[in-house]
């Protein structure tokens, strides 16, 4: 645990100087590769709250950030621009969303619970396509970003801050989570239910409190995209950005503090440096991710290793 | 109401919904027999249209290429079962979860490379592309087709669960596994079978919704999720159950898109009402979803454990 703290504020010590490192070398855009890498970074640190800690494999993730992204563009269409009050709104909505789909999806479990948070982020996602006044299809940009009297968001730099801020205080709220009362039965939920219903508590509600927890993070994610990208569309929330959620989260080490933010990093880097290469770079990612799970997870990894050293195997 | 289109929507949702059911059932078995979360069911849709469409123009004939597409579909389906699927069994829902969305990725990528960003049309023969007259109504005659396919498929499936030797151990192996390999059954044979059979529904379902649309790229995504909802409405495993819940949500679905606005119209005003129904009727099988969970957690039909 100690090393993934000291990993951790390593990582986020970097991300605060790396404006400096960017502005000196003359590549701002890599400025802003670092600020998406925050903002789903903050996404997939709320996801690995109820996947990894919680052992929930939720699969529809990227729904709370549509939501939270549609509060903002929704409010800014209205001439709402005020920063707190879509920050309270992208919060509310997407909390209240978790919190209404988790009261049913809780209720099942494995693969049961995979389809159906699947299929209520399918939901949000034809809803948002379905609002026609804000956009429909193709998305809904937001003109002038938020407003929090003191700064806005408009400026590259104060935006990469706030993100900057978000994420930290995320990372800490989930450290303490998980390290607290709550984060141990939510935990112990995970490694073994029957129990934790034996010693007299009901993981149901404590689930369904990490859900709303994580849902409303993901939330503010949603509100730092659409003001990052100045532009909100229903394609946030289709489910292969869920996925994509899921895929840092594991890559980088699921129930780890550092881990979902490291996978953001790999991931977008990845995406970065393939997509240059070629245009099906999506397939090498898929490679990438089967390669994964046959070799590391399915165990052929381990048995080439123990061709390579058959004393180990004997031990 | 107008007769002629509640008539033809009915026709619609039941096309729809046996779209479904032969997208759904082989997924349904896949899960409750082998307990493996498959999201590349979807890629599967998408090599039956893309193989049925490239073969109708390759041999001119729609009857040929609905065979040999649905060979090239289990050719490919039994490539990926014993590559992937046969090491996934063991592991857990969020591998399979991972390894099959990588397979996606494969899939869709490789596709766009091979055919192109532009969708694959299907050259429908003469007979198919008419209407058939119902007396009152005129109805698309693929669409009937379409509908007694899925019904043939759906009796032939059932048969052959309830009656075969291969359904018995179907039903063995999923009841109970360890007994089952204990009796002597080998599980592996059976899940192959039941992958590859379950892909090449999937693929005759993509096949003969091109018909209708086309074949695209990522065209199994959206039904997938859709597919997941059927078998969360009618239980995990149970064909009668995939079976039913397809024909109440293509219903609902068709029915709700065509309707709803003339519901909501009764009791808003129009121009909140023509805001509000699309909307609604998008999420509409999701909301059903949604009571059947709330009503029955298990579905309509759950699998039966004892």
């Amino acid at each position: 645990m100690k090393r993934q703290v000291w990993i951790t504020l390593a990582l986020l010590a970097l991300l605060a100087v790396f404006p400096l490192l960017t502005a000196a070398t003359g590549q701002p855009f890599l400025r802003d590769v670092a600020n998406r890498v925050m903002i789903l970074g903050l996404a997939a640190v709320s996801l690995n709250f109820i996947l990894g800690y919680g052992g929930l494999v939720s699969f529809g993730h990227a729904a709370f950030i549509g939501l939270g992204g549609y509060a903002v563009g929704i409010l800014a269409s209205h001439g709402v621009t005020a920063g707190p009050a879509q920050l309270a709104a992208a919060v509310t909505l997407s909390a209240i969303f978790a919190g209404v789909t988790g009261l049913l999806a809780l209720k099942t479990r494995g693969v049961h619970f995979i389809m159906i948070t699947m299929a209520f982020a399918q939901m949000a996602y034809y809803g948002l396509r379905a609002l026609k006044a804000y956009g429909g299809d193709d998305g809904l940009p937001i003109r002038r970003r938020s407003d929090f009297g003191l700064f806005t968001l408009a400026d590259g730099l104060t935006l990469y801050y706030v993100s900057f801020a978000a994420l930290a205080l995320g990372m800490l709220l989930v450290h303490r989570l998980s390290g607290s009362r709550f984060g141990l039965v939510l935990a112990a939920a995970r490694d073994n239910e029957r129990r934790v219903i034996a010693s007299g508590l009901d993981p149901f509600r404590f689930q369904l409190a990490a859900y709303v927890i994580a849902g409303a993070m993901a939330g503010v994610g949603g509100f730092l995209l659409a003001n990052f990208a100045g532009f909100i569309s229903p394609a946030v929330g289709d489910w292969t950005r869920s996925a994509q959620l899921m895929f840092m989260v594991i890559l980088g080490g699921a129930a780890t503090l550092a881990g979902p933010l490291i996978g953001a990093v790999v991931y977008l880097a990845l995406e970065e440096i393939l997509s240059r290469f070629t245009t099906y770079w999506q397939f090498f990612f898929g490679a990438i991710l089967l390669g994964y799970v046959l070799l590391l997870r399915g165990g052929i990894w381990r048995e080439v290793m123990d061709r390579l050293s058959p004393r180990k195997r004997a031990a | 109401m107008n007769a002629t289109l509640f008539a033809i929507q009915l026709v619609n949702g039941l096309q729809f919904g046996m779209m479904l059911f032969l997208f759904a059932a082989g997924l349904t078995l896949v899960f409750g027999i082998m307990d493996v979360v498959n999201l590349s069911h979807a890629s599967f849709f998408m090599v039956g249209a893309y193989a049925g469409s490239a073969l109708a123009k390759a041999t001119g004939s729609f009857w040929m290429a609905l065979p040999l597409a649905l060979v090239v579909t289990a050719l490919v389906a039994l490539l990926v079962e014993a590559v992937v699927m046969r090491r996934l069994y063991r592991l857990n829902h969020l591998d399979h979860v991972l390894a099959t969305f990588g397979l996606i990725l494969m899939f869709d990528a490789g596709f766009l490379w091979w055919f192109g960003p532009d969708g694959l049309q299907i050259n429908l023969p003469t007979a198919l592309r008419g209407r058939t007259s119902l007396g009152f109504v005129d109805i698309p005659t693929y669409r009937l087709l379409f509908i007694g396919i899925g019904l043939v498929v759906a009796l032939g499936l059932s048969l052959l669960i309830a009656r075969t030797r291969l359904g018995m151990l179907v039903r063995a192996a999923a009841s109970d596994r360890q007994t089952a390999e204990l009796m002597g059954i080998e599980p592996k044979r059976v899940f192959m079978i039941v992958f590859v059979l379950g892909s090449m529904l999937a693929g005759l379902a993509g096949m003969l919704l091109t018909g209708i649309t086309e074949a695209s790229v990522g065209m199994g995504e959206e039904v997938i999720i859709v597919a997941f909802v059927v078998i969360v409405i009618g239980g995990i495993g149970s064909l009668k159950g995939a079976f039913i819940a397809s024909l109440i949500v293509g219903l609902i679905d068709t029915f709700g898109r065509t309707y709803l606005g003339d519901v909501f119209r009764l009791v808003m005003q129009p121009a909140i009402a023509d805001g509000a129904a699309p909307a609604v009727a998008s999420m509409l099988t999701y909301l059903t979803m949604a009571l059947v969970l709330a009503l029955k957690p298990q579905g309509l039909f759950p699998p039966v454990t004892r």
